[in-house]
């Protein structure tokens, strides 16, 4: 039994959502923009969910850092399934490792079996998250998981991994962390009945200040910009010419 | 590997498909240029307009809609396709009870928050959500009016959708002049059970639903003579018409339903001898509210789909976005469904509240919002000019799903019959 099952979750920009930037280049415009979970953030949710209806965990957790709309995103994971929430609350600009400071703080007094997140999310796509908090607690990490498999009576958790060259099976003592990669599950959707139900399950707040951690940023961001736009493609009337143009204008040959 | 590969690159997969989206993209059938997203007028961040509660039930909606419903709207048009499946799919997250109580596995929910969650259902596939919106029309009539027998017998399963339920008013010769059917339901004196004989035409979910909500004639002409009845599919004496070759509305069955000496006992009457008239107007004022917000959301993926085409197709230099022309007609019609939207959940919060105002608002909110959103998917037909005429592109489809909600749950002339009739009630000259 992993007892009780840490998840973090973050709300970012819908996925379907048209990415603007700031006319002064100094982030993506988020105003009048839909927001929603994290997908990689909804299958650790799924994942934790799944253990609990398993009885391979006791109690779901989940974690969100964040401004006040953060607070949707821990109810919607609580439809999903999550017992109860914690809300660090905080209107600044928080980085990965600001991010893993406060979810150490949280996870020590948690005191979760397994720290479950997504393996990154697709706003700034840092993927660094769970590493970092895995060294800062010290405890083992398995990321990209897609596949979980608790040894309850071992205290281990077996997890599949996906890599480049294919599939990994790492076998790690508990407490973990372990970062959820697309193909762990399916995520469910919240049914009504139970974000009504969800309203009354219990949700804390607490800030980095009550924490105890310094989310200052370490790095500056200096300029967003958006991708160049496609250009047409051009039809080439011989092999000779793709050659001519890869060597002498893309110059990659 | 390949899709692993898409997966480790993260987040921009993901950004076009979802993390539900990319399991069943092989499976999915290519709808051709689908809307990208829902636009969102009102933002999601800003509260004054719905509660934290609604913003959820609107989430869940519109996340089913865009993964589940638009994917294959055009195929199950294309096909005649009723979508059971992904109907009972639907009914697993609450839509098929959405105001019917939580004892019988309701959702228990408000007429305004039912309108929020229709609209976003209807932008992925008019048909199949305005089956739901006549599924829960019924639920709600026994919910509301049934004996506890009724509403244990019939709710659970319906809610749940095990079973599926139609609502049969219109008659071959009786449509507006509803009151005026001639379905007869007379009482057998020994045994106490009635005995229906007549036909009912246009019945959405008729063969394949199990449950007709049937308004027959127990005594005297008019809408006082009229009586309510639940009669289970598989019961001797009940057959159905071939599916009616229709415009649109293709996603789901309509035939008509003949009643030949069925033999359904007392216990299956909804209501007291004589109400059964009164309580089908009733449902439709619900009924009126959930077909207004179904042209919303079908309107609201022509906008969608319509500003896209527009931003990207090339004319004269330059993408046709940029004329005052398409700005124009973008902007009324973006104003039309705004318009609509406000009438319907001022409509439904009307109902919600019992204001004696409610029939007239929905009857308001339904003929403003179905004519006024049926333009809509005109307007955006022009914008994408030959394309906007071809099947590749859904537009037409909706075109064609929208045009029915102007002649069902009452015609858009019948609206004002009762529009007029109820300003007479309220503030007499």
């Amino acid at each position: 039994m992993a007892g009780r099952v840490l998840v973090a979750v973050k709300r970012v920009l819908d996925y379907q959502a048209r990415v603007r930037v700031k006319p002064d280049k100094s982030g993506v415009d988020l105003t009048n923009v839909k927001m929603s979970m994290n997908p990689f953030c909804e299958i650790a949710v799924e994942e934790a969910t799944r253990l609990k209806e398993a009885k391979l965990a006791e109690e779901v957790v989940v974690v969100s850092i964040g401004p006040k709309q953060a607070a949707e995103t821990l109810r919607t994971a609580m439809a999903m399934g999550a017992d109860r929430a914690v809300h660090v609350q905080t209107d600044e600009e928080v980085q990965p490792l600001a991010v893993a400071k406060l979810l150490a703080a949280v996870a020590r007094q948690e005191q979760p079996g397994l720290v479950l997140l997504g393996k990154q999310a697709i706003d700034d796509d840092s993927n660094q998250t769970g590493q970092m908090l895995s060294a800062l607690l010290g405890w083992p990490q398995a990321t990209f998981a897609s596949k979980l498999v608790l040894d309850a009576s071992a205290g281990k958790a077996t997890v599949t991994r996906e890599v480049d060259g294919g599939l990994e099976t790492l076998r790690v003592s508990l407490p973990a962390v372990v970062t959820a990669d697309l193909r762990l599950n399916e995520p469910r959707y919240a049914t009504l009945p139970n974000i009504m139900k969800a309203k009354k399950k219990p949700l804390a707040t607490t800030s980095p200040q009550e924490l105890g951690v310094d989310v200052s940023p370490r790095l500056q961001t200096l300029r967003v910009e958006e991708p160049a736009k496609r250009k047409g493609g051009v039809i080439l009337g011989s092999a000779a010419e793709l050659v001519d143009k890869l060597r002498n204008e893309a110059k990659v040959i | 590997m390949l899709a692993a590969a898409a997966a480790r690159a993260g987040g921009a997969a993901l950004r076009r498909v979802g993390a539900r989206g990319l399991h069943w993209s092989a499976t999915a059938a290519s709808a051709a240029e689908p809307a990208h997203s829902h636009s969102h007028p009102l933002s999601a961040n800003e509260d004054f307009d719905l509660t934290e509660d609604q913003r959820q039930f609107q989430h869940v909606a519109e996340t089913f809609a865009r993964e589940e419903l638009a994917p294959y709207s055009a195929d199950w048009d294309a096909k005649h396709h009723f979508p059971i499946d992904t109907i009972k799919r639907a009914a697993d997250l609450g839509f098929g009870g959405l105001y019917v109580g939580e004892d019988v596995g309701g959702a228990a929910l408000s007429r305004l928050d039912a309108a929020i969650i229709f609209e976003a259902l209807s932008w992925g596939c008019v048909p199949t959500a305005a089956y739901l919106s006549i599924h829960n029309m019924v639920c709600h009539v026994i919910d509301r009016y049934g004996t506890a027998r009724q509403r244990g017998a019939y709710l659970t399963a319906l809610t749940s959708m095990e079973a599926l339920a139609s609502y049969c008013l219109t008659e071959p010769s009786a449509g507006s002049d509803a009151s005026a059917l001639k379905m007869t339901a007379r009482r057998e004196g020994a045994s106490g059970d009635y005995i229906l004989n007549g036909a009912k035409a246009f019945i959405s979910g008729g063969g394949v639903s199990d449950v007709y909500l049937v308004m027959a004639r127990t005594g005297e002409p008019g809408p006082k003579g009229i009586s309510a009845f639940l009669v289970e599919k598989g019961t001797k004496g009940l057959s159905f018409g071939k599916p009616e070759s229709k415009l649109g509305w293709n996603a789901q069955p309509t035939t008509a339903v003949m009643f030949d000496d069925v033999r359904v006992p007392s216990k299956n009457r909804v209501g007291q001898e004589g109400e059964g008239f009164k309580l089908a107007m009733k449902a439709l004022d619900g009924g009126r509210i959930n077909i207004g917000a179904c042209s919303i959301g079908g309107a609201q993926f022509c906008l969608d789909t319509a500003r896209e085409y527009t931003q990207a197709r090339q004319a004269f230099g330059g993408p046709i976005s940029q004329f005052q022309a398409t700005q124009f007609r973008v902007a009324d019609m973006a104003t039309s469904i705004q318009a609509s939207r406000l009438m319907v959940r001022h409509a439904a919060a009307a109902l919600d509240a019992h204001s004696p105002t409610a029939t007239m608002e929905c009857a308001m909110a339904k003929r403003f919002a179905t004519d006024a959103c049926y333009r809509v998917t005109d307007d955006a037909l022009q914008l994408l000019g030959g394309y906007g005429y071809l099947k590749e592109y859904p537009i037409e489809r909706y075109m064609r799903d929208l045009r029915v909600h102007c002649i069902l749950e009452g015609t858009n002339e019948v609206m004002r019959i009762i529009i007029n009739r109820e300003l007479d009630k309220l503030d007499p000259k």
